[in-house]
């Protein structure tokens, strides 16, 4: 505790803010393209949400300046009808458009997760129909697309590995699709993220890029097209 | 304004060309009406008042209480999270307390606060002298009260629920949630939404019909539209978490499994009746929070609103518009991305409407001469916040966005922001500008502003960061984080100034109650506002207004003004001669008089009926079903007694409410306060009946479940069962509707309304034969379990039909009912339609799946 109010008077927060970002479950620190396309969003989102509202500040600020002549529908027509259908329209179509890039299309090397109170099995297919599974790792390609069908053994779980893309619920008695992507070999921090119960906090896991030279002999490795 | 009616010559409203009523004695009429309207003395007429100031004021005094239980709250998850191990609370205790924190703060705070303040505001706005069902007030806040004390003793006792205020299965089904924690919430919430649907529908009948004569919907203070639009969605929007929550409770119970996947059920209809009613709950607390906004702003710019159609015209579009994108909550859960697309479009068109509201408001304030004081710093507060809030609200509405950041603490600060931004301030506001009303006080100088200052800080300082905390991957509602040291410092900085938010809460709390306590007396009308409710002595009087405001009122200019001549009695309806609680009823539009309502007076009957209620709801919890069946016997007897309390039993004469206008009383009227109320209700209930089918559509259309196994028996006899059923139900329904028509003689209407008793009987007995030998097992499927739900809702349903009856029988024997005293008729009538509409449509709806197997 000590140390901590030590610190947090010795870092700057601009340096703060980098360090920060650079953490492991960073959303702001991406390696794959979900995630990049996200945290460019973000940043955009970031300073028109500044503009915006020092912009309204500046309004209320000047009100105080007195009485003045002004027109109804400039305000609520212009202002607010006009001005934020402007903003909000360009918004939409940005986040569709991001959002139909996101979406899993051609052909991809497809995994399993599944999830339970408290684990994560993955697995994939080997020589022979042969399913390999691991616990608590996931194993990649970088720089291939993956689909991760995500499904669950009791409650709602959510996978998610931030630097990578967004999260994905596992529901009971369903199956969803995640594409994730690796820019580069590495070990990528990820965790569930919808409450599960006791086992929450910890409820964590990991996705492994390996590069094609330095795969693993233990997990078989199928190409997408012979994998369908 | 002026309260000297002097109708001009070209308006048709008649009740204008009424001439004034004499000037009386105010000390007078303060002393007749004071001793009818007063609450009775010492702690058995606390026990007893129904009057709508005594009872606002305690929704809003326990609410405020359940905000600083909520606010302890916080802090104990704040100092939980201050450093990473976090070694102060174990996990199971954690995950109770953030439960409690958010249903607290959403069930036990914001919305009985609102509730309260429209209650205690709304009959001095509209100019009559109480809500239009006051023992509903009163029941309503003792469902308030002991639901909430159920909540608060399972959290002392260590049994809270669990599992996040959403509850989502099946986290929180009987499998992975043994133990009542989960009972606790369910059964304890919707005891508690029953006093938001008493409020939401006497809000409503109350706008709509008590309105001062010549005060149409186009002249009423904006706040009043805003709470309109409020119990409104109110009553759209409670049904389907009702619903689900019964769902879910015979889910735990009874082992009907609407929402496990193994069995046709499904985890997400539990989220889609969730947040049907999640999202517009939102917009139910901002909506009022606007309403005081929208009041303020003006008077304290020494000017009128801009824009009122435009804010009337976007309260309008919130109401519809705020129905249309609970999805967005649910961006993560596997819907293909057209649909969420759709639902993303819909997020973002919410914000026009609140933007118009926000520029509409900035533009005001430039139009006048803003004024620093005390509430309008809350504005300030309110501006400062609520537009941050608003702005990543709008990011979180983007689909690919909302990916990264749902469910992190990124969520938690946008809501936090919302909440805070758009309803505390606002709500702070409020009280600074309303409390020299209800105190009858000044305010102490300089508490307030520092109290603004401390919450202003702390709360930025707690929540702005936290945005971050989020994107840099934080969850909400981890307890601990041992391997993430790059979120401590934020963590602990997010701790302080949490710390030194409450302490401005504190600091706001004490100021309030040294202005109460050591004030100095306020003068009548401190911030000369227009609005009726400032024509009064401070504080208000028991009865608001010795006599009602006129018709004449035309401008809103000066409420301070009409003070007077009301108190002398030259307005409507002046003192209470007759000795009995009159209000004036008056047409929806255009505020025409209809006729004078007598309203009941203090009772203990709403006490009882709700200590009736806690005890079914204490032995469902408790799992003892068949005990709680029979303890509705008490709860049908009260809702007996509370219907006779206010029968008439002779003829009232008409009464002069000015010169020249003489009105008949609420007894020989058609179109009742009842009957208004009546009405909302049955919107209400047809909401729950419309969740009930939306969740069988879903189920069998959407969810992917096993199939449905072949139902029991055979087409042909359950086609002839259930026509039996709706034939008997159909000769049940001819008879309230054939005696409308024409009241025959005693004897023969006695026989008539006998038969129609025995049809209902008949149809129970059908439903009964249905449920035995031709309905599914309701534990096998979970389409067999919400067939066996519909025709469980449409018994019951019959079976209160049998009741109006039976109490139309017991009227007719005492002789109150003839040709010009309809007694309970007409409302049967409604009841007994309603009954058969949800009948056929429900055998419609069991028919269709039966044939599509």
């Amino acid at each position: 505790m000590v140390s901590l109010v030590k610190r947090a008077g010795s870092v700057s927060v601009p340096l703060l803010v980098v360090s920060a970002c650079s953490s492991p479950l960073s959303a702001l620190n991406p390696a794959g393209p979900a995630a990049d396309a996200i945290s460019i969003l973000w940043w955009i989102f970031l300073i028109g949400a500044g503009v915006l509202t020092l912009f309204v500040m500046c309004l209320i600020a000047i009100s105080f300046g007195g009485p003045r002549q002004v027109s109804e529908r400039r305000w609520t027509v212009g202002l607010g009808v006009g001005f934020s259908l402007v903003i909000l329209s360009g918004l939409l179509v940005s986040g569709i458009a991001v959002g139909e890039r996101l979406l899993p299309k051609e052909d991809a090397i497809v995994v399993h997760a599944h999830a339970r109170q408290w684990s994560w099995t993955f697995s994939q297919p080997g020589p022979g129909g042969v399913w390999v599974e691991t616990e608590r790792d996931l194993h990649i390609p970088a720089g291939q697309p993956v689909d991760v069908r995500v499904t669950s053994g009791d409650v709602i779980h959510s996978f998610w590995v931030p630097r990578l893309a967004g999260k994905i619920d596992a529901i009971p008695g369903r199956e969803n699709v995640l594409r994730i992507e690796a820019d580069r070999p590495g070990i990528y921090e990820g965790r569930c993220a919808e409450f599960c119960g006791l086992g929450y906090s910890g409820h964590r896991f990991r996705v492994i890029a390996h590069s094609l030279d330095d795969w693993p002999e233990s997990i078989p490795l199928i190409p997408a097209e012979e994998a369908e | 304004m002026t309260v000297t009616p002097q109708g001009s010559d070209t308006d048709q409203n008649a009740s204008s060309q009424t001439a004034a009523n004499l000037p009386q004695p105010a000390l007078r009429l303060h002393w007749e009406l004071d001793r009818v309207w007063r609450n009775d003395r010492g702690l058995r007429g606390q026990l007893r008042a129904v009057n709508h100031s005594t009872v606002g004021l305690r929704f809003m005094c326990t609410s405020l209480i359940f905000f600083g239980i909520g606010g302890i709250l916080a802090m104990l998850i704040r100092t939980q999270l201050a450093t990473r191990e976090g070694a102060f609370l174990d996990t199971e205790l954690y995950n109770q307390i953030f439960t409690m924190h958010g249903t607290i703060m959403m069930f036990l705070f914001a919305i009985p606060m609102l509730e309260g303040l429209a209650m205690y505001l709304l009959p001095k706005m509209l100019g009559t002298r109480d809500m239009a069902f006051p023992r509903l007030s009163s029941f309503g806040y003792w469902c308030f009260l002991f639901g909430g004390l159920i909540l608060l003793v399972a959290m002392f006792a260590g049994v809270a629920p669990r599992d996040g205020w959403f509850m989502y299965t099946p986290l929180s089904s009987s499998a992975y949630s043994p133990g009542i924690n989960a009972d606790v919430w369910l059964l304890g919430v919707t005891f508690v939404e029953i006093s938001a649907l008493a409020a939401a529908v006497e809000i409503t009948v109350t706008i709509l019909r008590m309105r001062a004569p010549g005060m149409k919907l186009t002249d009423m203070p904006l706040f009043v539209w805003y709470i309109l639009g409020a119990a409104a969605m109110m009553l759209a929007g409670f049904p389907p978490l009702i619903a689900g929550s019964v769902l879910l409770e015979m889910e735990r119970a009874f082992d009907w499994p609407f929402f496990d996947p193994e069995r046709g059920g499904d985890p997400l209809l539990w989220q889609h009746l969730f947040w049907l009613f999640g999202h517009p709950e939102v917009y139910i607390i901002f909506l009022p929070a606007a309403g005081v906004i929208s009041t303020i702003i003006p008077v304290l710019s020494r000017t009128r609103i801009l824009g009122y159609g435009a804010i009337v015209a976007s309260i309008l579009g919130l109401v519809f518009l705020s129905f249309g994108l609970w999805v967005h909550h649910m961006f993560t859960v596997g819907i293909p991305h057209m649909a969420l697309a759709f639902f993303s479009a819909a997020s973002l068109l919410v914000a026009v409407p609140t933007a118009v509201q926000v520029f509409a408001w900035i533009g005001t304030m430039w139009k006048g001469r803003p004024q620093l004081q005390l509430p309008m710093l809350y504005i300030l507060g309110f501006f400062f916040t609520f537009v941050m809030g608003g702005l990543t609200g709008v990011m979180l509405a983007i689909v690919p966005f909302n990916w990264q950041v749902h469910d992190t603490a990124f969520v938690t600060a946008h809501l936090h922001y919302v909440l805070i931004g758009g309803f505390v301030f606002p709500m702070m506001a409020g009280l600074t500008y309303w409390l020299p009303m209800i105190t009858g006080r000044q305010r102490i100088k300089g508490i307030g502003e520092l109290a603004f200052w401390t919450i202003l800080i702390g709360f930025h300082g707690t929540f702005f960061i936290m945005h971050l905390t989020g994107l840099i991957g934080m969850p909400r509602r981890i307890d601990v984080y041992p391997d993430n040291p790059e979120w401590g410092l934020l963590n602990l900085v997010s701790s302080v100034f949490g710390f030194i938010m409450t302490i401005g809460f504190a600091l706001f709390a004490l100021g309030a109650i040294l202005q109460a306590w050591l004030g100095k007396r306020t003068a009548r009308d401190p911030w000369k506002a227009p609005t009726l409710d400032w024509a009064m002595a401070l504080p208000p009087p028991s009865y608001n207004f010795a006599s009602l405001p006129g018709p004449a009122i035309t401008g809103m200019e000066d409420a301070g003004k009409a003070a007077l001549p009301l108190a002398r009695g030259e307005g409507m309806l002046p003192g209470a001669p007759r000795g009995r609680r009159e209000v004036l009823v008056t047409s929806v539009g255009e505020a025409r008089m209809e006729h004078v309502a007598i309203l009941p007076s203090n009772t203990a009957v709403p006490l009882f009926l709700a200590a009736a209620v806690g005890v079914f709801v204490l032995l469902m919890l408790f799992g003892l079903y068949h005990a709680a069946l029979v303890s509705l016997m008490p709860v049908l007897w009260l809702v007996w007694r509370w219907a006779r309390n206010m029968v008439s039993q002779s003829a009232i004469p008409p009464v002069h409410v000015a010169p020249g206008v003489l009105l008949p009383v609420h007894y020989d009227c058609p179109n009742t306060l009842t009957s208004t109320g009546l009405r909302c209700f049955l919107f209400a209930n047809g909401t729950f009946f419309a969740s009930l089918v939306f969740g069988l559509a879903f189920l069998s259309l959407v969810s992917p479940g096993p199939p449905p196994p072949e139902p029991a028996g055979t087409f042909a006899a359950r086609a002839v069962i259930i026509m039996f059923g709706l034939l008997a139900l159909v000769l049940a329904s001819v008879v309230p509707g054939r005696l409308l028509q024409k009241v025959p003689s005693r004897a023969v209407t006695g026989r008539l309304v006998l038969f129609s008793l025995a049809a209902n009987l008949i149809t129970l007995l059908a439903a009964g034969g249905l449920a035995l030998w031709q309905m599914e097992d309701p534990t096998v499927h979970a389409r067999g379990a919400v067939q066996a739900a519909l025709l469980g809702y449409v018994c019951l349903h019959v079976f209160i039909s049998g009741v109006f009856s039976a109490f139309v029988l017991d009227q007719n024997r005492r002789g109150e009912v003839s040709a010009d005293r309809l007694g309970a008729l007409r409302h049967w009538k409604l009841w007994q339609a309603f009954t058969m509409a949800i009948a056929v449509l429900s055998s419609a709806v069991i028919f269709a799946q039966g044939v599509s197997i």
